[in-house]
């Protein structure tokens, strides 16, 4: 099994939703999150001070699939996540060790 | 808001309350408005004006709640509703009687006696008696005076806690309330609305720019000199800026201020008993809503001008400046010229904003800005028509201003130098980082982790 985490542009949230869930992955856990990468931050004016925001609001996912489709699936969030412009997010890929489903107990494979 | 201040009230005298029909039908004249329906109307006015300004308070509580973060909520949304609720008890106990001596001074034209009467209503079957039980049968009902002068009173205290957001101790900043709305905002009213000298002097504020909004600064800026500024706002020269938590619930805040004001200047006008008097309200409505408007365009243009986009808390602050500005005189100038008076009053802001921060003065909500400096310039202002019995000065505008202000700014500084020795009117760096809703009171404005 594998974890795959994706830091992605907020508005592309639902758009990678439909077409993650067209290819089978049955479920993922969605964070509103702030980080920066190369994108970096901005700067804004609040009552005539300005200030530094040095950290950009991402949407992270994060899904458990089988071995086999962890490649699909981060192939299909790279080309549905992406606007060619810069701040478009980072994916990775992680191995996982176990997994229960609550409800039977069942196990690994079985339980995602 | 000047008892002294009597429009001619009904110019026919009537013997009898209400002619009786039949005479009325067969007289060649109209018949007269009597002193009955004069009364009514007086007191109805009073009474409209005291619910609008009342519900400044929500207007302030809601503003204030915008404009701090989120972790400090519930302890503004607190102050707000003890500061009006000590308010409205302080004011009967002292407040109302050292303000409107009627006539009656310990220190001729300075200072009123405490508590020489505690009735401010009349007796509750005033039915039986008709208007010879009313204690002012000439004017209004005391007990709709007392309620529309308890607004204003309220209203000073609620540009205090504003300013002093984020920072102070609940109970250090409800003492000060006890003292300025029981004390200090009535002895210095007294000068000018309870017919002291800067009234015989010639000083002119109609509704109150120094009078309610100057003297509320003035407290405020004396509170924000001795508390010091939020912890890491002037961090290295640089002013690092906290936004504030809900930019709706300030716009909705701004626009009950709006709303409040038309009570606040309208209800100035103090008698609606004649064509003359509600003309003269309706004047003010219309100036009134111009200033606004004005202050708010004004803020809009500035600061697109200065920082390339524009800032909502500075339009709204705009709004309120234009409002404060035109409050000295709203019922002399014509429509353009309550639109320059805002205007200006908008300018103000947009100016004195950064330049308290430059001095390291932190006004969490902009509150020195717009009823301190705005409310110097509205008082000001009042020159350019000479106000509203064409008489006023510059040299004794400038004299209230000085007396009611220096005096506000110095008493204030003495209270929270003595609360600062005695209690301490800070809370600890810890309790500030975390916020006062969980450090003073133990409750979160927005729970976010709770049993479901």
């Amino acid at each position: 099994m594998k974890l795959i985490i994706a830091a992605i542009k907020p508005f592309k949230l639902e758009e990678v939703r439909e077409a993650l869930t067209s290819i089978g992955v049955r479920g993922m856990m969605v964070t509103e999150i702030k980080g920066f990468g190369s994108q970096s931050g901005h700067t804004e004016i609040y009552r005539g001070a300005e200030y530094a925001v040095n950290f950009v609001p991402k949407v992270k996912l994060e899904i458990v699939v089988a071995d086999s489709m962890a490649d699909q699936v981060v192939e299909t969030i790279q080309t549905t996540a992406k606007t060619d412009k810069i701040g478009d997010g980072k994916i990775f890929v992680l191995d996982v060790a176990s997994a229960v489903r609550v409800r039977t107990g069942e196990t690994n494979d079985d339980a995602l | 808001m000047n008892k002294n201040y009597f429009l001619p009230l009904a110019a026919v005298a009537t013997a009898a309350l209400l002619p009786a029909m039949g005479f009325a039908q067969e007289a060649e004249a109209p018949p007269a408005v009597t002193d009955e329906v004069v009364w009514i109307f007086n007191s109805l006015l009073f009474l409209i004006g005291g619910f609008l300004v009342f519900f400044m308070a929500a207007g302030f509580a809601m503003l204030e709640g915008g404009l701090v973060r989120s972790k400090n909520v519930t302890m503004q949304m607190t102050k707000n509703v003890a500061l009006f609720s000590l308010a409205a008890i302080m004011y009967w106990l002292i407040g109302y009687n050292l303000m409107y001596p009627l006539g009656d001074w310990a220190i001729e034209g300075y200072f009123s006696g405490l508590f020489p009467s505690w009735g401010v209503m009349e007796p509750v079957y005033l039915n039986d008696m008709g208007l010879e039980g009313a204690d002012d049968a000439g004017y209004a009902s005391t007990g709709s005076d007392f309620i529309f002068q308890l607004m204003f009173c309220a209203a000073t205290a609620s540009i205090v806690s504003g300013a002093l957001a984020e920072r102070i101790k609940l109970w250090p900043f409800l003492i000060f309330v006890i003292v300025l709305t029981g004390f200090i905002y009535p002895l210095t009213a007294s000068w000018q609305w309870g017919g002291g000298w800067l009234s015989e002097a010639g000083f002119s504020d109609f509704a109150g720019s120094t009078v309610v909004h100057a003297c509320g600064a003035a407290a405020a800026l004396a509170g924000a000199i001795v508390l010091g500024p939020r912890l890491g706002k002037y961090k290295d020269g640089k002013v690092n800026p906290m936004p504030g938590s809900n930019l709706a619930l300030a716009t909705l805040g701004m626009f009950i201020l709006w709303l409040g004001w038309f009570g606040f200047n309208g209800g100035s006008q103090l008698a609606m008993g004649s064509a003359a008097d509600i003309a003269d309200v309706s004047r003010i409505f219309a100036n009134t809503n111009m200033a606004a408007a004005a202050g708010a365009v004004a803020a809009l243009i500035l600061t697109q001008l200065f920082y390339g986009k524009v800032d909502l808390t500075m339009v709204l602050n705009g709004a309120l400046a234009g409002l404060v500005s035109i409050t000295a005189e709203p019922l002399a100038p014509s429509l353009g010229l309550a639109l320059i008076i805002g205007a200006v009053g908008g300018l103000i802001v947009v100016l004195t904003v950064p330049m308290l921060d430059k001095m390291k003065i932190d006004d969490v909500v902009g509150a020195i800005p717009v009823h301190g400096f705005a409310g110097i310039w509205g008082t000001l202002a009042v020159v350019l028509t000479g106000g509203y019995h064409g008489e006023a000065a510059l040299g004794t505008q400038i004299l209230g201003m000085v007396a009611i202000i220096g005096t506000t700014f110095v008493l204030s500084l003495i209270v929270w130098f003595i609360l600062k020795a005695v209690m301490g009117i800070r809370v600890s760096e810890e309790a500030e980082l975390e916020g006062l809703d969980v450090s003073e009171l133990g409750m979160e404005a927005y729970p976010d982790f709770t049993k479901g």
